[in-house]
């Protein structure tokens, strides 16, 4: 397997959706490659950091907001 | 363990299913419960699209209103959460059309780039890495690293690895198909990859004279 080939099921591995068959051989790939290990390992991290920082926080007082102008147009008939 | 998963969704309602059924009935405690459960990842996806707090805060309010007016029209074909955000992602889209007057705005025209499609920056990261950054410096890297891919990309990345939506959900979200998902999303994980790599990569300690690098 390239390293070509081996990006190309990057996202399949990531996300677990590859056969055991293609398992093996990324694996097998993996185990001799040094590169696609970090670009692997990286983009995996890359995932998890975003995943777990929000980085855009709901202002305080929005969800209020919302829920006066939901009320306001239920007065108009629900 | 995914595909066992969604076999046991497929078996039970989804929870939104009775939430739904009572907003159609007039239970506005229904639909309350629905925006406190959405809220956030809404204004987040506003967020993101529109790259301007006050758009994603109108967005995050009219898609809202706009889908509880629009109750009625939910088959729940698909899960709700999934329409709702097609409303915002429509409304982001509109809402950066009025401020880019002119200048048609889409997140479904291809991109052209080869950015991100072969890794070059190979250098593995410190563990983690984002111990070297208070929150706030990590909170603006992450800001400023997504805000440099196209929109299309982010949007494709946040659906897909923020929400944690399937790849078929987000293509329904966005009006994509389901290989222009997956192709976005490599060149979205990848094109981030390379950027965040600056702020996190190992760095090299100059190696002393003399002395064995592989000694502990």
């Amino acid at each position: 397997m390239t390293c070509t080939e081996f990006l190309a099921k990057l996202d399949d591995l990531i996300d677990d959706t590859v056969t055991r068959e293609m398992r093996a051989d990324l694996q097998e790939h993996l185990r001799g490659c040094e590169h696609c290990e970090v670009t692997l390992s990286t983009t995996r991290k890359t995932i998890q950091i975003y995943r777990s920082h929000e980085i855009y926080e709901m202002p305080a007082g929005l969800r209020d907001r919302l829920h006066k102008a939901i009320m306001e147009r239920c007065k108009k008939g629900c | 363990m995914a595909t066992i998963q969604s076999i046991a969704n497929e078996n039970e309602p989804h929870p939104d299913v009775a939430l739904v059924e009572r907003v159609k009935t007039g239970d506005i405690s229904a639909y309350d419960e629905l925006v406190r459960k959405y809220d956030r990842q809404i204004f987040r996806i506003a967020q993101h699209i529109t790259q301007n707090r006050e758009d994603a805060e109108d967005v995050m309010q009219d898609a809202f209103l706009k889908a509880y007016e629009k109750i009625d029209q939910f088959q729940g074909n698909s899960k709700f959460y999934t329409w709702l955000v097609r409303i915002a992602v429509n409304e982001s889209l509109m809402r950066l059309r009025k401020r880019r007057t002119g200048r048609m705005v889409s997140i479904d025209e291809d991109i052209e780039t080869d950015e991100g499609s072969v890794p070059r920056d190979l250098a593995d990261w410190a563990p983690d890495p984002e111990q070297n950054y208070t929150q706030a410096e990590l909170a603006e890297i992450l800001r400023k690293t997504i805000q440099g891919l196209p929109p299309g990309f982010r949007v494709v990345f946040v659906l897909r690895d923020v929400d944690g939506l399937s790849t078929e959900e987000t293509a329904e979200s966005l009006g994509l198909s389901v290989p222009a998902v997956k192709s976005r999303l490599l060149r979205a994980r990848l094109q981030l990859r390379e950027r965040l790599a600056r702020y996190f990569k190992r760095k090299k300690v100059p190696k002393e004279k003399g002395v064995k690098s592989d000694v502990h």
